[in-house]
């Protein structure tokens, strides 16, 4: 760190590294690598969250049939832009917001703000999970939906890079919104219960099981609030045909919309999340 | 007021205060824990001890008060500050679907110059059990896992709270050697603890807490007055046995009830060479019940805690 130390570095000619910069490398490996592991080890989070939109696609996607009213699109094409918006969710948002209410309740986060762990460190491998996590979930989608439900993959370049972009402000959105949550988790044993009810709601209310279209618009106001109506119809754009834009409430993709909802929603939930996280305190047991 | 000597030591504390609303956890907690000893923490549950640790590991703020840790205010939450501290928290950590090896190797990555992983997943007892998932270890081996990750950093300070509570005799001794291996490279230790032989068997000094205040502190063997407390040589009267007892020495108390007799005095080998002789000249070979009894750290414990919670004086 001191100057002597560099200037030999740099005589012995090995490569010079910002000591700062890989104490945070070295750490955020660490907690990388512990997130990975535990998330592939434990059968319910497995099971929960990346297996469970995967069940609910081969079920529901057997059961529904017929075309959306006022469309020629099948039914379960609709039904599976919109569940890959879920898997992302249920990757980033429940799959997080349990595993900091546990980390909090087991002495995990305890242990590691006694250490001298770099902050960002524990936040780097909560992303590297997500990203992992939220593209092994879409993968396994598209593999399951392409050959087994006729799912055309994008058709144009354009719509690869909504694709992408879509799945990243809403994992980005879902994960700092699962931080904030964790904190009105009480302890580990509730995480499950708690996090999958306003799972279930929206997704309900988001047109994933139903035409969004054909919700009571009460409904439909109350789902445009949150990042997961916003997903799936940026989803939509993708795998479905442009005149499928017609059902939807604006007729239009409205996607400078999309962008702009879940941006703010990123932002709202960075906020709130550095409002509501707890390194410390009577909850960090 | 304290001197530039004491606020050099590890820890320092004056007049340290926590309230949680109405209710004061600490009052007035003063400590001065010095380089290399071990330090003792002793107190009833809800005294104020782990609240104490607490603060000086720096997971919780205090009210007011002046905390210095290696020189440091604790709230400041500085890394290089936290790599020099070893904190093992009272209640035991779960480390779900890791392995112990998979655990220790993740808190060694954080610190700058960490002991080797085997070598102290081996000093923790935990060598055959090192590829075991953590959800399969015993309450007590799950102890240890914790005392490990407190320790991998090689901490030049090491708080310890409670670190034996569950543990069987024989994994209690061998936390024992753990925190000697550590005093004996010149670290230091502040370690909470319900034991009284574990207090006598590894710390140099101790303070006492009750109702959020030291009521005592000192080296161990002092502690409560103790070195200044007489002995006690007792033994029942038996037929035969002269009415008046020998010259006893100069400081010799002499209690008699119901036949026992009580000799309270610092020098019980010399009350002890005036008793025998004397008792052989009645013909007497053996004295009944015949002890020397030194108060030990439970009772002067006991005392302490008793005339603190029931408002007597100190």
């Amino acid at each position: 760190m001191s100057a002597p130390d560099a200037v030999l570095t740099q005589e012995s000619g090995a490569v010079v590294l910002d000591p700062a910069r890989s104490i945070v490398w070295r750490a955020a490996v660490a907690r990388s690598s512990v997130e990975l592991k535990s998330f592939f080890r434990n059968r319910q989070s497995l099971v929960f969250t990346l297996l469970l939109p995967i069940v609910l696609l081969v079920v529901l996607g057997s059961i529904f049939s017929g075309t959306v009213p006022g469309t020629h699109t099948d039914f379960k094409q609709m039904f599976i832009a919109g569940i890959i918006a879920c898997g992302v969710m249920s990757v980033s948002f429940n799959g997080l917001a349990i595993s900091v209410a546990i980390e909090r309740d087991t002495g995990m986060i305890r242990r590691l703000a006694s250490s001298p762990m770099p902050k960002s460190a524990y936040f780097i491998g909560k992303v590297v999970r997500v990203a992992v996590t939220g593209t092994l979930e879409t993968l396994l989608l598209l593999a399951v939906a392409v050959p087994a439900f006729g799912l055309p993959l994008p058709s144009t370049a354009a719509r690869w890079e909504t694709l992408v972009w879509v799945l990243l402000l809403g994992a980005v959105a879902c994960t700092l919104l699962a931080v904030a949550f964790s904190s009105i988790i009480p302890n580990a044993r509730s995480a499950s219960a708690i996090v999958t009810l306003p799972f279930l709601v929206l997704q309900f209310i988001s047109g994933v099981f139903f035409p969004y279209s054909q919700l009571p618009a009460w409904m439909q106001t109350v789902a445009a609030l949150f990042p997961l109506k916003w997903m799936t119809q940026g989803l939509r754009s993708v795998f479905l045909p442009g005149d499928f834009a017609r059902v939807e409430p604006a007729g239009v993709w409205e996607l400078d919309r999309v962008a702009l909802v879940l941006a703010a929603w990123c932002l709202a939930g960075l906020v709130l999340s550095f409002l509501t996280f707890r390194w410390r305190g009577p909850n960090v047991r | 007021m304290s001197t530039v000597a004491e606020q050099a030591n590890p820890v320092h504390v004056r007049s340290l205060r926590k309230r949680y609303g109405p209710v004061n956890a600490v009052e007035e907690v003063d400590l001065d824990v010095r380089s290399g000893e071990v330090f003792a923490l002793l107190g009833p549950n809800g005294a104020g001890k782990t609240t104490t640790v607490e603060i000086l590991v720096g997971v919780r703020r205090r009210t007011s008060g002046d905390v210095r840790v290696l020189g440091r205010d604790p709230a400041e939450d500085a890394p290089e500050w936290r790599a020099r501290i070893g904190v093992v928290p009272q209640t035991t950590g779960a480390y779900t679907d890791l392995t112990v090896r998979e655990v220790v190797e993740h808190f060694a990555a954080f610190y700058p110059a960490p002991l080797p992983v085997a070598e102290v997943i081996d000093m923790v007892g935990l060598g055959k059990q090192a590829r075991k998932q953590t959800q399969a270890l015993s309450g007590g081996q799950a102890r240890r896992l914790d005392v490990a990750v407190g320790v991998v950093g090689d901490p030049d300070l090491i708080f310890l709270d409670e670190p034996t509570t569950g543990l069987d005799p024989v994994a209690r001794r061998e936390a024992w050697d753990l925190v000697r291996y550590f005093a004996d490279r010149g670290k230091t230790t502040v370690l909470t603890t319900h034991y009284l032989d574990e207090v006598e068997a590894l710390a140099q000094r101790a303070a006492v807490i009750v109702g959020g205040r030291v009521v005592e502190s000192g080296p161990v063997a002092e502690l409560g007055g103790r070195r200044a407390t007489p002995a006690a040589v007792s033994f029942t009267r038996t037929d035969g046995l002269a009415t008046s007892l020998p010259a006893l020495p100069g400081d010799a108390v002499v209690e008699e009830a119901e036949g026992l007799v009580v000799v309270r005095t610092h020098h019980p080998t010399e009350a002890m060479a005036a008793l025998l002789p004397w008792a052989a000249a009645s013909g007497v070979r053996e004295l009944p019940d015949l002890r020397i009894h030194r108060p030990s750290l439970e009772e002067i414990y006991l005392d302490l805690i008793r005339s603190n919670q029931e408002g007597g004086v100190v």
